[in-house]
């Protein structure tokens, strides 16, 4: 697989450059649950289409961003700092 | 035995609006789920399928079949599986094609040797065949292979695991379709799943785009998937979809009689009866729905690959290929029912062992289906692991030695 994803940092890179740090979602409170805390670990949505997810631009600023890819296509249209990314975003944009 | 034949092997009918048991996912796993199922008599079963027959992970394997597993939960299931693979063709009347090569799994470091070591103990102790070699033996295999494989991780020591084979993909999806056809369960292909209904906790069918269909069991069979057809129930599943890739290269003079995998290369090498070389490795780093494939990952293949048989340094890739994989946590799958969801059924989260365990799987599913009960080979496999912390640590799975 390979694509192009831009750092809001770097610019447009490889997808090489980078380590894919998971779909967006939302850490359970300390007091939370063993089965909330069993679906933050294990439980993943999956989605096929338009999902926030974590990069981490590895070979590049070294800074861990947000990116709304499209798991059919790997299209990314965005691309973003954690703190900017109220009202935007795919699926989960607002929940992680 | 039938070797070629211009027999239709299953037959188009109408989609009827109510049976007992609806599979989504006309793969392998559907397929042998079905097949089994007639054994117990229950032959109103349809499988759906929105591709064509065998078009998903079953048209994409890489098709090794092997039980050198290192779970006591997961070894002796893939022990039986492969057991059942070694007298389908005979089952079915129908040739797979099943070439029972062995299987080198080489290790090039002291760590490697020494998980090597532990692997082929606890085989031994639960019956399946395999042995530690050393180089000497190694070469003597595969006479082609170069023990310093690119001289910075030279082969130190193998397993050698001889039930393991490569078996005809397609010839096993046809054979079992066939026999499910003349069992009585129907096949529709182009039928897709859009929703699954619902009364309270109780499915009571599914949404195609040829209409609803009623059915008090629906299994969910599909690789690649999965994800979307749980959340239908609005279940989620500890799964995350990852691509694998693989090569061809074109037909060369058999120079290769076993399987050779190394996980400390991330690659596995075999040349099929036709003398193409087939070349793949682990899953890719990042999920993907995307089949595409891409040049950076037939790169690394071939660089590793090369380390091992420089011999194939001017040979041409002749086709690449991406398939799904269903990654879950422990490298095990996930079977059985689904707490809250009453006839919901899964088999998935097969990843990269899913090929190899489909006749097995597809039995103990037909007989929890069946008996209403979790037949105790498949127990350990259960959803519910995860909340309660017994997990199927599964390191001898192929992608996970690339991560361990």
């Amino acid at each position: 697989m390979s694509f192009l994803l831009r750092c809001p940092n770097c610019g447009e890179r490889s997808v090489a450059d980078f380590r894919f740090g998971g779909e967006t979602n939302v850490r359970p409170a300390p007091d939370a649950s063993h089965a909330q805390w069993v679906d933050y670990y294990y439980f993943r949505k999956n989605v096929s289409g338009p999902r926030q997810e974590w990069w981490y631009h590895k070979f590049g600023c070294r800074r861990w961003f947000l990116a709304v890819r499209d798991s059919r296509t790997n299209e990314v249209p965005q691309t973003y700092w954690p703190e900017d990314r109220t009202g935007r975003g795919g699926d989960g944009a607002s929940q992680g | 035995m039938q070797l070629f034949s211009k027999r239709k092997m299953w037959h188009k009918r109408p989609l009827k609006d109510s049976y007992d048991v609806v599979i989504i996912g006309a793969g392998v796993h559907g397929l042998s789920t079905a097949y089994y199922l007639a054994k117990h008599g229950i032959t109103n079963v349809a499988l759906l399928d929105r591709g064509y027959l065998g078009g998903g992970g079953s048209g994409r394997t890489t098709a090794i079949l092997r039980s050198n597993y290192l779970t006591p939960q997961g070894t002796p299931f893939f022990s039986e599986s492969l057991g059942i693979y070694e007298t389908l063709s005979q089952e079915l009347g129908f040739n797979l094609l099943f070439n029972q090569m062995g299987r080198l799994d080489l290790g090039h470091t002291e760590s490697a040797v020494f998980g090597l070591r532990m692997r082929t103990e606890f085989n031994r102790a639960l019956g399946v065949d395999s042995t530690l070699v050393g180089p000497e033996q190694i070469k003597k295999l595969a006479p082609a292979i170069d023990l310093r494989a690119g001289k910075d991780l030279p082969i130190l020591a193998a397993m050698h695991h001889p039930p393991s084979g490569v078996i005809r993909h397609d010839a096993v999806v046809w054979g079992l379709a066939r026999a499910v056809d003349e069992g009585g369960a129907e096949i529709h292909t182009r039928t897709e799943v859009l929703g699954i209904n619902r009364s309270g906790d109780q499915v009571t069918g599914v949404r195609t785009n040829l209409g609803d269909v009623r059915a008090g069991v629906v299994v969910n069979a599909t690789a690649g998937w999965c994800s979307t057809v749980a959340a239908m129930v609005d279940v989620l599943l500890p799964i995350t979809t990852h691509p694998l890739q693989a090569f061809v290269t074109e037909p060369l003079k058999p120079f290769l009689d076993v399987s050779v995998s190394s996980a400390n290369l991330h690659v596995y090498v075999y040349q099929t009866d036709r003398g193409e070389v087939v070349i793949g490795g682990g899953v890719d780093p990042y999920p993907t729905y995307s089949q595409g494939s891409t040049l950076p990952a037939a790169e690394e293949l071939a660089k590793h690959a090369l380390g091992l048989f420089p011999c194939l340094r001017d040979v041409n890739i002749l086709r690449q290929w991406t398939g799904l994989c269903d990654m879950t946590p422990d490298y095990s799958p996930i079977m059985g029912e689904v707490p809250g969801v009453r006839g919901f059924l899964v088999t998935c989260g097969w990843g990269t062992w899913g090929f190899k365990a489909a006749p097995v799987a597809g039995k103990r599913m037909a007989e929890l289906i069946a008996t209403g009960k979790m037949p105790e080979q498949i127990a350990p496999f259960s959803i519910t692991r995860f909340a309660e912390g017994r997990l199927v640590n599964e390191r001898a799975a192929a992608p996970a030695g690339a991560i361990h």
